[in-house]
């Protein structure tokens, strides 16, 4: 479904992605995990365009995106929930998830997302006339999700979802990526630092060093792995 | 509470301000008689006047603190504009007030008192539309008063050399501003805050060093005179007709504006450029075109601009290159500052404010801008979100009883 070709990405001169092949297949859930600055969040910018690549190739449902612009990436299906929320603070919580469906004219269908999202997260509907900026930490993350889903993507970015929450919160988070996944067969890319919690919701896992993939394997022999064991689980 | 610190912060205070008015108040050179003349009196009128004052000022910081604390706290009042927007029987009686007013206000006041308050409703359109640039878009313009030259100048070559009439060459106007903002808003808008403000000041200085030295094309510094009026199938009106026609004509405009500004406002377009505001990479990961975003905020800004622009050529019926200059551009800032950006009342109150007290204060002759400036100063350290807040940020909670609707 998903398929970077040995992508690079800079920052001005600074390479942050040193020839990264991904491949996600419909219906997964594809983790990446990899300590801070190993480029991870650069590799979900690079497939949404916001930071296009300077090399490599990027192919979504058999189409090349890595020229295409971030709208109309997102009018493809691919929505993502950046790294650190990045809700809009003044906007309501109606409002914020009406922006997620900012490319769709389809009323009936966008208020049926709608129901079905505050079913999935029934403290946002009672939120709705809130302004995101007033949502606690948890609720701003359900918020995030919630409206990159606003979208109805095919595939799901997710960058850090549980930066900065409870154990609690983010077990909660990860219960519904599950669910998310399991009920509409959206296909999620999750990054994590969390990598036990990430690894276990996932079917898959790449590992990242320095801006490469330095192993790529099922996520339960992933788990069981020494090399990641000792160096992202703490076990 | 008259504390020994207190006195002897204001007693400083005073010192401070006759140390620094000592050579403009107190010495004066006679050239005449040749003699230096000390006002001494001037100078205990100042320190009197600075010790007093001191004591006002230290007053309203502390009334000021504790507003904020109180709003920290979550006891404050809803601002007395939304109080009475929420009690429709009262808001519909001001508004039917004020509708009266404006529709009687030509007829009982002097041609004068007309031709000023057509001036401040042609800066409300103008600040109508900066609002959409800087209160909703959040793009701090500088150079808007280019825009506005726009529409004058294309109103007034367009009726000096193809008699085109007024009604044809406001949407054309209008037309002609947005298209200058595409024009400056693709290479400029990949720009944020400061240096977004700086091209678009650059912009505006280039727009009016144009029209004052392409001789050929705008005739230069000495204008374009004889602009016609605006026509009322083809009826021949008397000066004071003309003038009270067009205040009604104004009056439409702004009710046109105030319309489409406040669609324009809850419009998803309108939340697109709030978003954008707030967070550029958010909006993106949303698919929000943040080129084409910005540039609708620009164009439609402009748009406005142009079309005040072709009434401001008919009313007063010449034009020349001065009528442009920056301190326009920033008589229209403050009048979106001051009046609370990206609120519709606030901006209203503040061009009238801003356009008609200095007018009243000319009792006060060289003074005047000196109030002027104190009163700009004053409102941003005690009132920096403006005479009236934005809407958008008034928090609302629903609770459960909201749940099942929509």
């Amino acid at each position: 479904m998903l398929k970077l070709i040995d992508v690079n990405t800079y920052y001005g001169n600074i390479q942050a992605l040193k020839g990264i092949d991904i491949e996600v297949d419909e219906g997964e859930i594809i983790c990446l995990i990899g300590a801070n600055g190993a480029g991870k969040t650069t590799t979900l910018m690079s497939i949404s365009g916001i930071v296009p690549p300077r090399q490599g190739e990027i192919f979504f449902m058999g189409r090349p995106i890595h020229e295409m612009d971030p709208d109309a990436i997102v009018g493809l299906g691919i929505s993502q929930v950046p790294e650190g929320r990045r809700i809009f603070p003044l906007l309501t919580v109606a409002e914020n998830l009406d922006m997620g469906a900012f490319l769709r004219n389809d009323k009936s269908e966008i208020k049926k997302d709608l129901a079905y999202i505050y079913d999935l997260f029934p403290i946002l509907a009672e939120r709705r006339h809130q302004a995101g900026g007033t949502l606690s930490g948890g609720e701003q993350q359900m918020l995030a999700i919630s409206r990159a889903l606003m979208a109805r993507p095919r595939l799901l970015l997710l960058d850090e979802p549980s930066l900065g929450l409870a154990p609690m919160v983010v077990r909660r988070i990860f219960q519904i990526i599950e669910k998310i996944n399991a009920e509409n067969r959206t296909t999620i890319f999750l990054v994590e630092q969390n990598a036990n919690l990430a690894l276990k919701i996932a079917h898959r896992g790449y590992v990242m060093e320095n801006g490469r993939i330095t192993l790529a394997d099922s996520a339960a022999s992933l788990l069981s792995n020494e090399a990641v064991k000792k160096a992202y689980l703490g076990i | 509470m008259l504390t020994f610190a207190e006195i002897k912060r204001s007693v400083l205070v005073s010192l401070w301000f006759m140390f620094l008015t000592f050579p403009i108040m107190v010495v004066r050179v006679n050239p005449i008689e040749e003699v230096v003349e000390w006002r001494w009196r001037n100078l205990i009128v100042i320190g009197a006047g600075s010790f007093a004052l001191s004591f006002v000022w230290r007053y309203m910081m502390a009334r000021k603190e504790a507003g904020l604390k109180r709003k920290e706290a979550g006891g404050e009042k809803a601002p007395l504009v939304r109080r009475i927007m929420d009690r429709p029987r009262l808001s519909r009686s001001i508004v039917g007030l004020v509708v009266a007013f404006v529709c009687v206000f030509p007829f009982l006041f002097s041609t004068y008192q007309v031709t000023i308050m057509s001036t401040a409703l042609i800066y409300v359109m103008l600040g109508l539309g900066l609002n959409i640039v800087i209160g909703l878009a959040g793009l701090l313009d500088l150079g808007y008063v280019a825009f506005y030259a726009v529409g004058a100048y294309s109103y007034a070559l367009l009726n000096f050399h193809f008699g085109v009439g007024f009604w044809i060459a406001l949407p054309l106007g209008g037309l002609l501003g947005a298209l200058f903002g595409v024009l400056l808003g693709f290479p400029v808008l990949r720009l944020r805050g400061d240096y977004l403000a700086i091209v678009t000041l650059g912009f505006g200085e280039i727009i009016r060093l144009i029209l004052e030295n392409w001789n050929e094309f705008s005739f230069g510094p000495s204008g374009i005179a004889g602009i016609s009026r605006p026509g009322f199938f083809g009826i021949d009106m008397s000066l004071n007709t003309a003038t009270i026609y067009v205040y009604f004509v104004l009056i439409g405009l702004v009710i046109l504006t105030v319309f489409f500004v406040n669609r324009l406002q809850n419009s998803r377009i309108g939340r697109a450029w709030v978003a954008l505001r707030e967070d550029e990479i958010a909006c993106q990961a949303m698919g929000i075109d943040k080129t084409k975003t910005k540039l609708t905020a620009f164009a439609l800004g402009a748009t406005w601009a142009g079309m005040a622009g072709v009434v401001f050529a008919a009313k007063t019926t010449f034009i020349n290159p001065a009528s442009f200059t920056f301190l326009e551009s920033a008589i229209i800032l403050s009048i979106v500052v001051l009046g609370g950006m990206g609120s519709i009342p606030g901006v209203i109150l503040g061009a009238l404010v801003l356009i008609l007290l200095p007018e009243y204060l000319r009792a006060f002759s060289d003074y005047r801008m000196i109030l002027f400036g104190a009163t700009l100063v004053l409102m941003m350290v005690f009132r920096p979100q403006g005479l009236i807040t934005g809407v958008r940020r008034v928090y609302r909670f629903q609770g459960d009883n909201g749940r099942n609707e929509s």
